[in-house]
């Protein structure tokens, strides 16, 4: 008898341990968003269906939160094997400790290199990868057809000059001095801040940061010069201003905004509209000709506990949601653009009316390297908020900026 | 350990007294030990952080009085200290105002009491953040603004409410006076209905007038309630975040940090910088004040 419970224990043992050799379970974290959430379960499907020993389970977070799970997770020691993370995280995230370089054997930096839109460097630290994306994200501006027929103008502006022209024409005042309908819409909260800082900024001949992002160089003529630009809409052109209708995307989707400039991200709530037709062209180009446009990404990394079976069974997923074939299943279920261009750069995705002008603009595109998004982007708000509200001398006010984003980089630094 | 001197041996040696004690304590041990790991353990270990500079990820540093020192000399910090005392300041004074003479005369009214006093009160159990962008859209411009677009039909002008630096933070205390009126009320009331109606009878056979009874009789009495009422809306008003934060996301406290509070710069400092260290600071700054000024107002409305 006891022979017998001994021989049933070491059988259970080695069976035990057996079914666990056969099947690994790994953790996939990301932050919540419908058709997100969505195209990863579709995902999980096919990579179990290939790789019968590994389980992956995806969870998920508010966004407000995902960071800070993130962070708390992998202090305690369970973070996520793999996980999803905004470019502009990578230095906090690497830094802390959050991440591990991706396997060099499986991601070569070369082929990374060949075979995804050169945006991809931003997840390069040293020789090491610390990510790879699905999808890309760039600027275009969005238009209002209904609008643009009723003004008797033909198609989008192509340059920056005519986009004043158009959007002046468009703006539309009740007698009491209020706008109905805006021309543009003026909001550095929403995009703007990535388009004055990544386009406008290059268009009127200057840079916004030093090529390493660590200094910041828009306080010069070019840089001004852009700011009066962008200012000029609100307080010489009159083509709009920032707070109508709450947001620039509601006045868009409400019919009340003639052109806004948007994200690919925003493809999906903007197809919900029915009260009119919308198209979608390349941001303006300067008078040279010269364009220019800002693109990001989530990236998908590796966090830095795995090890073992775990950590290849996390670069195999990783692989397989950075592959080809998923990329495409991203576009079709979430709208955003792949980000190797041999599936974003289609015959069928360049005659797209919505997807091309997109995609031209990742071809010149920057990406800028944030140390805290939020931080910068209050900045660049601030910047406009204090030429509208308090009458300060665009000069003045973009020394004040560039002074206060020097700082909140070097803080990081 | 409490749970051993009730066993049958050493019961007798305890006196009633005593054994009713230790079963008191025991049933409060669970919350004290409660709150002992959730509210007072933060809060101390707060004091320690906040000479530290950690940002979730490293191991906490030490770095002395750092924190307090780039703090003082932040201009933004001051900025912030202004708007958290404009709320307290006026506030305060406002909504109990407010409150009294609406408590003083729903008092004297018996016709649709119990409807009216619903209505003060309904404010205060809707939730905040809801209320904040009911408000915020009122405060629209037109044409989406309530507000504005009654003043653009009249012909009038447009008020910029939340847009401008200086009517953003009035607008969102009217809102946050107006949330928390309803509770203010029900307890001033509470304290009317608990002074005895001899002192009223007398003083109108005494042929006291109306405005003398209020002065002599109603304010002195209600004393104690005043008290409460100060130091709880004073720690409100101290505290507001959910108003300002939900009426504002486009630019958190903005435009150009004109209605942020403490609290919500604690909150970005912890949550969008994760400066922990330099948040443990400014939350240490809170707690000094909110005890001064709850000290302080205890001590000018003691009882002489």
């Amino acid at each position: 008898m006891k022979r017998f419970t001994k021989t049933a224990l070491l059988a259970g043992t080695i069976m035990a341990s057996a079914t666990a050799a056969s099947a690994v379970d790994i953790e996939y974290w990301q932050y919540i968003y419908d058709t997100r959430v969505e195209a990863v379960d579709q995902l999980i499907a096919k990579f179990e269906e290939a790789n019968p020993d590994i389980n992956v389970k995806q969870v998920t977070f508010p966004y407000a939160d995902y960071q800070t799970r993130v962070v708390a997770a992998n202090m305690a020691g369970n973070g996520p094997d793999v996980l999803q993370m905004f470019y502009g995280w990578t230095d906090s995230f690497v830094n802390g400790g959050v991440l591990q370089p991706l396997p060099k054997d499986m991601f070569p930096a070369e082929q990374i290199e060949a075979d995804f839109f050169p945006i991809v460097t931003a997840m390069k630290r040293g020789d090491d990868y610390y990510g790879l994306p699905t999808a890309v994200r760039s600027l275009a501006l969005f238009y209002n057809k209904a609008l643009f027929a009723e003004a008797g103008i033909e198609g989008p502006p192509e340059t920056l000059d005519q986009l004043v022209d158009y959007a002046s024409q468009m703006a539309v005042k009740d007698s009491g001095g209020n706008y109905t309908t805006v021309g543009l819409t003026v909001e550095m909260g929403g995009q703007d801040h990535q388009w004055w800082r990544e386009v406008l900024v290059r268009q009127f001949g200057g840079a916004p940061y030093s090529d390493d992002y660590s200094t910041v160089t828009y306080n010069d003529a070019a840089g001004v010069a852009a700011t009066q630009w962008y200012t000029d809409l609100t307080t010489k052109h009159e083509v709009g201003y920032t707070g109508f209708m709450d947001e620039g995307q509601a006045a868009f989707r409400a019919g009340r905004a003639a052109m806004t400039i948007d994200g690919t991200f925003r493809l999906g709530s903007f197809r919900d509209i029915t009260d009119f037709e919308w198209a979608v062209a390349e941001l303006p180009a300067n008078a040279d000709g010269l364009r220019s446009n800002y693109a990001s990404y989530f990236a998908n990394g590796i966090g830095a506990k795995s090890e073992g079976e775990e950590l290849e069974a996390a670069a195999k997923f990783l692989a397989y949601l950075s592959s080809p074939e998923a990329m495409q299943l991203w576009l079709e279920v979430v709208g955003e653009l792949p980000a190797r261009p041999e599936v974003a750069l289609t015959e069928a995705n360049l005659a797209d009316p919505i997807y091309a002008p997109f995609l031209k603009g990742l071809e010149y595109a920057h990406t800028t390297t944030f140390v805290e998004e939020q931080a910068q982007r209050q900045v660049a708000m601030d910047m406009a908020n204090r030429v509208f509200l308090q009458g300060q001398s665009v000069e003045e006010s973009v020394a004040e900026a560039a002074a206060a984003e020097q700082a909140i980089i070097d803080r990081a630094r | 350990m409490a749970m051993d001197t009730t066993s049958p041996q050493s019961a007798p040696r305890l006196s009633m007294r005593t054994r009713r004690a230790i079963w008191v304590w025991a049933f409060l041990a669970l919350p004290v030990l409660f709150y002992s790991v959730i509210r007072f353990y933060p809060t101390i270990d707060a004091f320690r952080l906040s000479f530290t500079d950690w940002n979730l990820m490293s191991k906490p540093a030490y770095i002395g009085l750092q924190n307090y020192r780039d703090m003082f000399a932040s201009a933004e910090f001051w900025k912030v200290f202004r708007n958290t005392f404009a709320y307290l300041i006026i506030g305060t004074p406002i909504s109990l105002l407010l409150s009294f003479l609406i408590a003083y005369f729903l008092d004297r009214i018996r016709f649709g009491h119990t409807f009216l006093r619903a209505l003060y009160f309904l404010p205060f159990i809707t939730t905040a953040s809801a209320m904040g962008w009911v408000w915020r859209w009122f405060y629209q411009p037109a044409p989406t603004g309530v507000i504005n677009s009654v003043l653009g039909s009249v012909g009038m002008g447009q008020l910029d409410f939340l847009r401008s630096t200086t009517w953003a933070l009035p607008s969102i205390m009217v809102t946050a006076i107006w949330a928390g009126l309803g509770f203010q009320i029900i307890i001033f009331m509470a304290g009317l209905r608990s002074i005895p109606q001899t002192y009223y009878e007398a003083a109108k056979i005494d042929g006291v007038g109306d405005f003398a009874i209020l002065r002599k009789i109603t304010l002195p009495l209600l004393k104690p309630t005043t008290v409460f009422l100060v130091v709880f809306s004073s720690i409100g008003f101290l505290r507001i975040f959910d108003q300002v934060y939900n009426m504002t996301t486009n630019d958190p406290g903005g435009p150009l940090g004109t209605t942020k509070p403490l609290v919500l710069m604690i909150y970005q400092t912890a949550f969008n910088s994760y400066q922990m260290g330099a948040a443990a600071a400014q939350t240490v700054v809170l707690f000094t004040i909110l005890l001064f000024i709850s000290l302080l107002q205890l001590w000018i409305l003691r009882t002489r």
